[in-house]
């Protein structure tokens, strides 16, 4: 974790005399103190507006409707009744595990592509490929509505010139679902590529000459020398994409608004729906609650991998 | 004979060598083009932007040959937009939230990174572990709590609520990086500084942030990214025109009831992205380099 308390304050060359030890003690209360000063932007800021609404939020959440009574898990048992509410969690693990499986391996053969050419050469086409990612996502979604739209979709356009029928788009379930996981792999396979991309970069060359002395293939190479050192950051950049992913919102929303009859909901459309659209803020609340424990799971590992790659680069 | 013993020796040797030289290029022009083939179908929504936007409503509408192609350009989409009082409100908006978010953030994670990874305070390594669980913490885990806790403010539909709320998405991601950077600082620099007699705010403003400036520069760009396309808040908790900013508003005012006005809507989605783009366009390394650091060290 990056070694927060560099100097640790008891070290500092122990006086030898009583009154230098006080002055020593005087000097690193102060400088706890301005320390302190200093993070109490962030804390204030990430109490006020995180911890106090997380706690608020499981406070609504066992609210009725007109939030006039209590109604303990009441919310969560309704929830989980609901039909709908059943696709949702079935939607949201699927668009997140889709995604993040394809962006992962799609993004593994862009970084390795990159990795081929040579250096001077990178630049121009790390820059072309990162378009998708630098464009706000609310804006490029608009983009690929506009080309899935019914009447006048650019894609049927193609289809036709190749003799095939139209497709609905958005307007059937599973392609739409098809739709919204393509448009996310679309706008985050370049992060995972500059991800591996910087991964690829630190794996040192020597190994693979070594590997090549005893004989490994190509393959070989692969699976025995570049994914074992990859391994934290593919585990790290996986499971942060899994949280982004599985709370996606942009998308879904703009895309099908959850429609056709909610095949495309997941939890952030949802919550947006029946918390700010229906006015059952309790309710919303309680969707969006239900994320808390796959992302808590994810955070826990990402947290773990982080302090581990850590220590690996210490040492 | 061991003459051309040799000869023949030699002679394997380079063919090799050849045949190693030539599967090399085949693999270099193999790279170059899938890589083609990858940039191709990552630019087309970019480019299909751009050709409607250039498009005229009637063209649009004419469904006559290639969607792909643009007959007749104008810019008059452009001209509309340009002129049009609630677009200019929407990027003004923006423009204004978006400095603001990313001032206000780069001071409070600057002050936060130098203090945790210099000065030790109780609980000082606690904090830096959750700062960095707060980055993992998505907006639409909490926008509906946030949703009344704005409402009690009484910032509901004012783009004000937007300047206290993107700080929170964007500050503990800031800190992390700034953490790291500041932390590969050598410590024999601010010692020596110490004991020339310099104070704390001294140290920071005069040896880390000028060390750290990729650092800040990448951070700054995320604060940006953040900001310029956050969706979810603004969505949820503005809903008048002249307190919209660009994301919200060309969905909401340009999507009028059926009525598409696709043109408007791409050449707008083009001025909206401009500037990420352009700062993209010059900063991508530094950016780039804070973003891989950040998740590779602390």
């Amino acid at each position: 974790m990056a070694d927060g308390t560099s100097i640790p304050i008891g070290a500092i060359a122990p006086g030898k005399t009583a009154g230098r030890r006080g002055t020593m003690r005087k000097f690193a209360q102060r400088r706890s103190t301005i320390g302190f000063l200093l993070c109490l932007p962030l804390i204030l800021l990430i109490a006020g507006f995180v911890i106090y609404p997380a706690f608020y939020a499981i406070y609504l959440s066992m609210l009725n409707k007109k939030m006039t009574a209590f109604v303990g898990l009441g919310n969560f048992a309704f929830l989980l009744q609901r039909h709908t509410f059943q696709l949702v969690i079935f939607q949201s693990c699927l668009f997140a595990i889709t995604a993040v499986v394809l962006k992962a391996f799609i993004g593994f053969i862009l970084a390795h592509l990159m990795h081929n050419i040579p250096g001077k050469n990178q630049r121009i086409w790390r820059g072309l490929l990162l378009v998708p990612w630098v464009i706000p996502l609310a804006l490029s979604t608009l983009t690929w509505w506009w080309m899935f739209d019914p009447s006048y979709s650019a894609f049927n356009w193609v289809l036709n010139q190749f003799g095939l029928a139209n497709v609905p788009w958005l307007g059937v379930g599973w392609i739409a679902r098809f739709c919204t996981i393509t448009v996310n792999v679309w706008f985050g396979t370049p992060f995972f590529m500059i991800m591996y991309l910087a991964a690829l970069k630190s794996v040192p060359e020597q190994l693979y000459e070594a590997a090549s002395i005893d004989g490994a293939g190509t393959m070989q190479k692969l699976f025995f020398v570049t994914l074992p050192m990859m391994r934290n950051i593919i585990a790290i950049t996986v499971l942060f994409s899994l949280i982004v992913t599985f709370a996606d919102f942009d998308i879904v929303r703009i895309l099908t608004a959850g429609g056709p009859q909610d095949m495309t909901h997941v939890f952030a459309t949802y919550a947006f729906q029946v918390g700010i659209q229906s006015g059952d803020i309790p309710l919303g609340a309680s969707v969006s609650l239900f994320m808390f424990p796959i992302l808590a799971f994810a955070a826990f590992f990402v947290l773990r991998g982080v302090t581990q790659r850590t220590k690996e680069i210490a040492t | 004979m061991s003459a051309s013993a040799t000869a023949r020796r030699v002679a394997v040797a380079a063919e090799r060598k050849h045949s190693l030289h030539r599967q090399r290029l085949w693999a270099l022009w193999g790279s170059y083009i899938a890589l083609g083939v990858f940039v191709f179908m990552f630019l087309v929504p970019p480019f299909y932007t751009l050709i409607t936007s250039l498009k005229s409503s009637a063209e649009i509408s004419a469904q006559t040959g290639s969607p792909w192609l643009v007959h007749h350009p104008t810019l008059d989409n452009f001209w509309y937009l340009i002129t049009y009082p609630n677009f200019q409100t929407y990027y003004l908006n923006s423009v204004l939230v978006t400095i603001l978010v990313v001032a206000v953030s780069m001071v409070i994670s600057v002050l936060a990174a130098f203090s945790l990874s210099r000065m030790g305070f109780w609980g000082s390594q606690t904090l830096s572990t959750g700062v960095f669980l707060t980055y993992l913490i998505p907006p639409s885990l909490l926008f509906i709590p946030l949703f009344q806790i704005i409402g009690a403010i009484g910032l509901i539909n004012n783009f004000w609520c937007l300047v206290l709320l993107y700080p929170t998405l964007a500050v503990p991601f800031c800190t992390w990086i700034m953490i790291g950077y500041f932390s590969s600082i050598p410590k024999e620099l601010d010692e020596a500084a110490l004991i020339d007699g310099a104070g704390y705010l001294q140290i920071l403003w005069r040896i880390f942030i000028p060390v750290a400036m990729p650092g800040i520069i990448a951070a700054t760009i995320f604060a940006f990214t953040v900001s310029w396309g956050a969706f979810l808040y603004p969505l949820a908790y503005l809903y008048t025109s002249n307190q919209m900013v660009l994301t919200v508003g060309i969905i909401s005012d340009l999507i009028r009831g059926d009525v598409f006005q696709w043109g408007k809507i791409m050449a707008a989605c083009l001025l909206a992205s401009l500037p990420p783009i352009v700062i993209y366009a010059f900063l991508m390394d530094y950016y780039v380099a804070g973003l891989t650091a950040g998740a590779t060290k602390g």
